[in-house]
């Protein structure tokens, strides 16, 4: 009985290690292996120790991708939070037709970032976006959303806003439903202001989610592929050629295996590196 | 005074939100030379655009690929990560700790530290062009396993040695006993997965070259970037109201399970 048990249990947990042997084990080291070598698939691998990892140090378009996550990421993280907290304070109060406004906010979420992506090639178009049409109509000039070098990176982080803060709405609106509404009363009671509460007691309990939805936009910055390479190809100048679109270009364009392997080692670390530091600001900053 | 504010604010936002959709689906429907006039309703209604797309690439077939496969892998997904997700809350055994940890630590591994290697694998298992590529790489994930596991701890010792003493075995108690109380999990898991297999599109551009079995996404969104389309926006436009539409008739019958399932999903960090 005991030992049939034991079996079971192992049976049970055997896919699972099979899996991640295969698909996750496996790669990883063999990642770190590729990264010692040149290979293009077809020809035989050739040893070349750190070249990979010296030529990455010095690869201009590599760090130009690092410097456009950057420009996403200080754009995309402030307006998400700021729009995803902001309508959740609103849809926290008694309103109607809730379930409504939660649900449109929620509609590009499920939807696949390449509908996205393709609807807002064509509302940024310079000549005939929806987007100049409306802004000429106000009396603006166009801005060339996705043609200048300027502006595309920003435009991409707004979409991306557009596609992602639903989620992050919903995040909010748990944080906040568990905020105890007697702090609350009591603190009126004290004659604290509204600005007060939402500073001293609000914001403490929302301090995790706000960490989860720095995170996830995080990881999120660092994973752009689709968006850039429906749009612009990485272009105007480069300017929004993304680190994971350069790994691409690299292992299924000119075929560098050990070289695009390299380049998805120290992008997975420097990830790694950039949330364990968003972690240690965060949580030290806690009173 | 101030809730007055308030709904214009909400009214302004979800217009938004919903308005690039309607202008999607009208632009679709509008002849080429309209689409700059569309602002809310189609003008020169045609259905040439869908019509040109059927006839050019074979969309109604990648529809089918991408079926076929996201349930594949969602059904796959249930079964393998319920297991292990049982096995990791309810059995004792050597390594179970170290297995949880491990477990919580690929958790954190960015996926740009595997395509490379995974997609070298697929060549070697001679994989690339055939669906084993969009299934097997699938077929479990760690997330899962660790929404079933907290679930599966909440469950009475007593239905579980009940069934037991009944004579059942691991099988019967994790699929006839434990299944039919994990539904909330069963469809969090399943939705999840369905969705993020549905529209994923990076992994099947790498190992998928062959247009007959592309999933729609990928079909797609190569129609919009190559010159298949001829630049025409109208196909574009059409090509994307049609890979949306799955995802949004779902999401409008399911709407509360869709919002649920993806707030669990943020509450992995």
């Amino acid at each position: 009985m005991r030992r049939n048990k034991t079996i079971s249990s192992y049976l049970l947990v055997s896919p699972y290690l099979l899996h991640i042997f295969v698909f996750v084990l496996f790669p990883v080291g063999f990642s770190l292996y590729l990264s010692f070598h040149q290979w293009n698939i077809i020809s035989p691998m050739e040893y070349v120790g750190l070249t990979n990892y010296e030529k990455v140090l010095q690869d201009q378009y590599f760090l130009k991708s690092l410097r456009n996550t950057l420009v996403f990421l200080a754009i995309h993280i402030p307006l998400q939070i700021g729009i995803a907290l902001g309508l959740a304070v609103i849809l926290n109060q008694k309103i109607w037709f809730r379930a409504f406004f939660r649900g449109a906010f929620f509609m590009p979420v499920v939807v696949s970032g390449v509908v996205v992506t393709i609807l807002w090639q064509q509302l940024y178009g310079y000549e005939m976006g929806s987007i100049n049409l409306f802004l000429m109509k106000l009396g603006f000039e166009k801005i060339g959303w996705l043609t200048d070098p300027q502006w595309a990176m920003p435009s991409i982080a707004i979409m991306a806003t557009w596609k992602n803060v639903g989620l992050y709405i919903i995040l909010f609106l748990v944080g906040l439903q568990s905020v105890p509404k007697s702090l609350y009363e009591a603190s009126s009671l004290e004659g604290a202001t509204r600005w007060q509460q939402f500073w001293h007691i609000t914001l403490p309990v929302i301090n995790p989610t706000m960490m989860m939805v720095m995170i996830l936009s995080t990881i999120g910055g660092f994973s752009l592929f689709i968006e850039p390479y429906v749009m612009t190809g990485g272009g105007p100048l480069n300017s929004t050629l993304s680190a994971v679109l350069y790994i691409y270009k690299q292992g299924f364009f000119y075929y560098h295996m050990g070289y695009a392997a390299t380049l998805g080692l120290l992008l997975a670390l420097i990830i790694l590196l950039v949330v364990f530091i968003q972690r240690m600001v965060i949580e030290n900053k806690q009173p | 005074m101030k809730k007055f504010l308030f709904y214009i604010l909400l009214g302004l936002a979800a217009f938004a939100f919903l308005y690039p959709f309607i202008w999607m689906v009208s632009a679709s429907l509008s002849e080429e030379r309209s689409i700059t006039d569309v602002s809310l309703w189609p003008v020169a209604l045609t259905f040439d655009h869908y019509i040109k797309l059927f006839e050019n690439i074979p969309i109604a077939g990648s529809f089918v690929n991408s079926v076929f496969v996201a349930t594949i892998v969602t059904f796959g997904v249930l079964v393998f990560s319920s297991m292990a997700g049982y096995a990791l809350a309810r059995h004792r055994f050597k390594g179970r700790n170290l297995l949880f940890y491990f477990l919580l630590f690929t958790m954190t591994l960015p996926f740009q530290l595997t395509l490379i290697p995974n997609y070298i694998l697929m060549v070697q298992f001679g994989w690339t062009n055939s669906f084993a590529a969009l299934i097997f790489p699938g077929l479990l994930n760690a997330f899962a396993i660790l929404l079933f596991r907290q679930h599966f701890l909440s469950i009475p010792q007593d239905l579980i040695d009940a069934a037991r003493i009944d004579g059942c075995n691991e099988w019967r108690i994790l699929f006839q006993i434990l299944w039919p109380v994990s539904v909330p999990t069963l469809i969090t898991v399943g939705i999840i997965t369905f969705m993020t297999t549905w529209n994923d599109v990076l992994w099947p551009i790498i190992v998928i070259r062959e247009e007959h079995l592309m999933t729609m996404p990928q079909l797609v969104t190569l129609f919009a970037v190559g010159g298949r389309s001829m630049g025409q926006i109208g196909m574009k436009l059409a090509s994307a109201t049609l890979l949306a539409l799955p995802i949004i008739i779902a999401y409008l019958i399911f709407q509360k399970h869709f919002i649920q399932s993806m707030a669990a999903s943020g509450q992995k960090e």
